[in-house]
């Protein structure tokens, strides 16, 4: 069992939610995003998904392209946030880290040495925003055969064909785009995903997380109550963005906390 | 020639070009793109489609453009002669417009009222406004704040013609990024919204279709040509930025023994220098904007900023198809700077009496060099994709002139 699934496990044992945050590495610089990540699993995280920036981010929203674009200008790179998992690892080896990004800097490293690199610095998922199942079958043995759990998306437009698909060519967990667009845009249809999930989940046989447009405490509980996991990426970016460079680590973890705090309600309580 | 148009067969049915090409995008466009994938299947086994899309080319761009004999400039230049194909003289001024009218029918068939693009010159979103308002849709173009800028001209007809312009300051702010916006617009608003990409790029099944929709160019000039020089030419020479008039005027050829294609790439200020845009002569493959092909990229798999005196050029990928005709070798790619452009530009205005695009004088210029060392008897047939006028600006600018 891989520490993905092994996380999900105990957590549906423990009858609670995961809680996934998404940040950029090297954002806003490379000597913060260690740090942060401990924070972010101070603050509650499960697992992290940690951002490989790059410099043409098609299905993110400008928050995180911004993220991107200061992490390139610090100079990051697919290697260095390999290190950066390795140094997180030397103090955490338990938190899962899920590298999220896309498909060309992975091939210029070539597919191969990126398994066996992320493998090695500790990373246990990759999820590859432009590498639909059809176009990584070659992609996602690679990695399955070092340990590591090629992540999926699907969308509410996507046909039930497709759950098959990333059935079949991922694991770990699948990660649903609660809305039609980019990351950080707006409004979520709480009905529509509450009627999808299960639908999903049980075509899939794996957890579903539930991310983009996730923002605040009250959406992330009630995405919880229907999701096994709540993704939350922009809102922390822009945590980050307006924090003073010395307050950013406590600020990220309080803002965790709270949605930690949501999320970890008795269904139907009280904010 | 049956024959060998019966064994190149690309795409497959997936969108692959060999290695290339393919379709390598976010989730939430699959469906969008099966959608499009079905519609555009069933639009081109429909005749009365078929037929619409010639009636347009022919009353509304005025197809079929004619080949020029540039005369005086071969026998200034003392070799091969040299034809030009008058995609300049189509409506809106260049060979964007074929693919343009095909993708509106095509949206309109499938009930979409709105339609984005990305420009990078502005010569495919005037082409797209322009059908836009010919077909009564919504029209908004993405286009790089720096390409805002250079394309002052543009900017106003777009404008004029009822379409609303978005600068995209992301980024190194030209073509790409325009691209990067109108995908983000398009997957967020995908129920009602067709997105008119202008080269033969991006997921599949664009490549094929926007290839499909520019063959026009090249079908038409196996007709012409033995007309007008009494048999096929010896070379096919056009400019590839993205690569849809090169692909529009090679595909027919492909076929055709005999006939050697050769694209023309920004060279920028030498390739050495690296400020250029010449995917194919200096890139490696690699996946971007929805496609597997070659890319200007540094080793770390991040795409580069790219340079060509020439906004249309200015692109760090190109069409896949184009990278598997030069791993294939049926078509050379070869390079040529600002500075060689310019001087051919300047020389079609003096001895042809016709102001070429920026874009189309990379072509002009390759031939300008590879003339003179060929007989007489030789013929070479450059794809003139577009007219300059809008270029005006950047022409004079670079010669120190202020309007």
């Amino acid at each position: 069992m891989s520490k993905i699934q092994s996380t999900f496990a105990r957590l549906q044992a423990d009858g609670r939610k995961a809680l996934i945050p998404f940040i950029t590495a090297g954002d806003p610089d490379g000597e913060l995003t260690v740090p942060l990540m401990h924070a972010l699993v101070a603050g509650g995280a499960d697992i992290i998904e940690l951002g490989v920036p790059f410099s043409d981010p098609m299905a993110d929203g400008p928050t995180i392209q911004r993220a991107s674009e200061r992490a390139l200008a610090g100079g990051m790179s697919l290697r260095k946030v390999l290190a950066i998992v390795r140094t997180f690892r030397e103090t955490d080896v338990t938190t899962p880290v899920v590298l999220m990004g896309y498909a060309n800097p992975i091939e210029a490293m070539g597919v191969q040495a990126f398994a066996a690199v992320a493998s090695e610095a500790g990373v246990d998922g990759v999820l590859v925003v432009d590498y639909p199942p059809e176009e990584c079958a070659n992609f996602a043995s690679v990695v399955k055969s070092v340990g590591l759990d090629p992540i999926f998306l699907l969308a509410p437009t996507s046909s039930e064909q497709r759950f098959r698909d990333v059935a079949e060519a991922g694991s770990g967990y699948i990660y649903y785009v609660s809305l039609k667009g980019v990351t950080g845009a707006g409004h979520l249809d709480f009905d529509e995903v509450a009627r999808r999930i299960p639908v999903i989940r049980k075509a899939v046989g794996m957890p579903v997380g539930v991310g983009f447009g996730i923002r605040d405490a009250e959406s992330a509980r009630r995405i919880g109550a229907v999701a096994d996991a709540v993704v939350i990426g922009s809102r922390i970016i822009e945590e980050i963005e307006r924090s003073p460079r010395e307050a950013v680590v406590a600020n990220v973890e309080g803002f965790i906390r709270g949605i930690r705090a949501a999320l970890d309600q008795p269904a139907g309580g009280a904010q | 020639m049956q024959m060998a148009d019966m064994q190149y067969q690309f795409p497959d049915d997936r969108g692959h070009f060999g290695p290339y090409g393919g379709i390598f995008v976010a989730e939430t466009l699959i469906p969008a793109l099966d959608e499009l994938r079905t519609a555009y299947a069933e639009c081109m086994a429909d005749p009365a489609f078929v037929a619409e899309f010639e009636y347009e080319l022919k009353h509304y761009v005025g197809r079929p453009s004619p080949i020029y004999h540039a005369k005086r400039w071969s026998n200034l230049l003392g070799g091969a002669q040299i034809y030009l194909k008058r995609e300049d003289l189509n409506h809106t001024g260049a060979h964007k417009v074929n693919n343009c009218i095909g993708q509106a029918l095509v949206a309109r068939r499938m009930g979409k009222p709105r339609v984005i693009a990305e420009t990078g010159a502005g010569q495919h979103g005037v082409a797209t406004a322009t059908v836009a308002a010919r077909y009564g849709m919504e029209c908004v173009v993405y286009m790089g704040a720096e390409d805002v800028k250079r394309q002052a001209a543009n900017v106003y007809r777009m404008k004029l013609l009822g379409a609303t312009v978005v600068p995209v300051e992301s980024g190194s702010k030209t073509l790409k990024d325009a691209l990067n916006e109108a995908m983000r617009d398009w997957v967020t608003n995908v129920g009602n919204t067709f997105y008119i990409i202008g080269t033969v790029a991006g997921p599949h099944p664009y490549p094929m279709m926007v290839r499909d929709f520019q063959t026009v160019i090249g079908k038409e000039c196996l007709v012409q040509m033995p007309e007008m020089a009494g048999r096929q030419p010896d070379y096919v020479i056009a400019c590839v930025g993205g690569g849809s008039n090169a692909i529009g005027i090679f595909h027919p050829y492909i076929g055709v023994d005999g006939v050697q294609l050769i694209g023309v790439e920004a060279a920028g200020d030498g390739i050495e220098t690296g400020r250029h845009a010449a995917s194919l002569s200096a890139g490696v493959p690699g996946v971007l904007h929805g496609n597997r092909t070659y890319l200007l990229q540094n080793e770390d798999g991040q795409i580069t900023e790219t340079h060509s005196i020439s906004a249309g050029l200015d692109y760090p990928g190109v069409g896949p198809e184009h990278a598997l005709l030069k791993d294939s070798g049926r078509a050379e790619y070869v390079g040529i700077t600002d500075e060689e452009a310019l001087k051919a530009f300047h020389d079609l205005c003096r001895f042809e009496g016709i102001i070429p695009a920026l874009e189309s004088s990379h072509a002009l210029a390759y031939a300008a060099k590879l003339a003179p060392t060929l007989p007489k008897d030789r013929v070479l047939l450059v794809n003139l994709s577009g007219r300059g006028d809008k270029d005006m600006h950047t022409v004079a600018e670079r010669s120190g002139i202020q309007f």
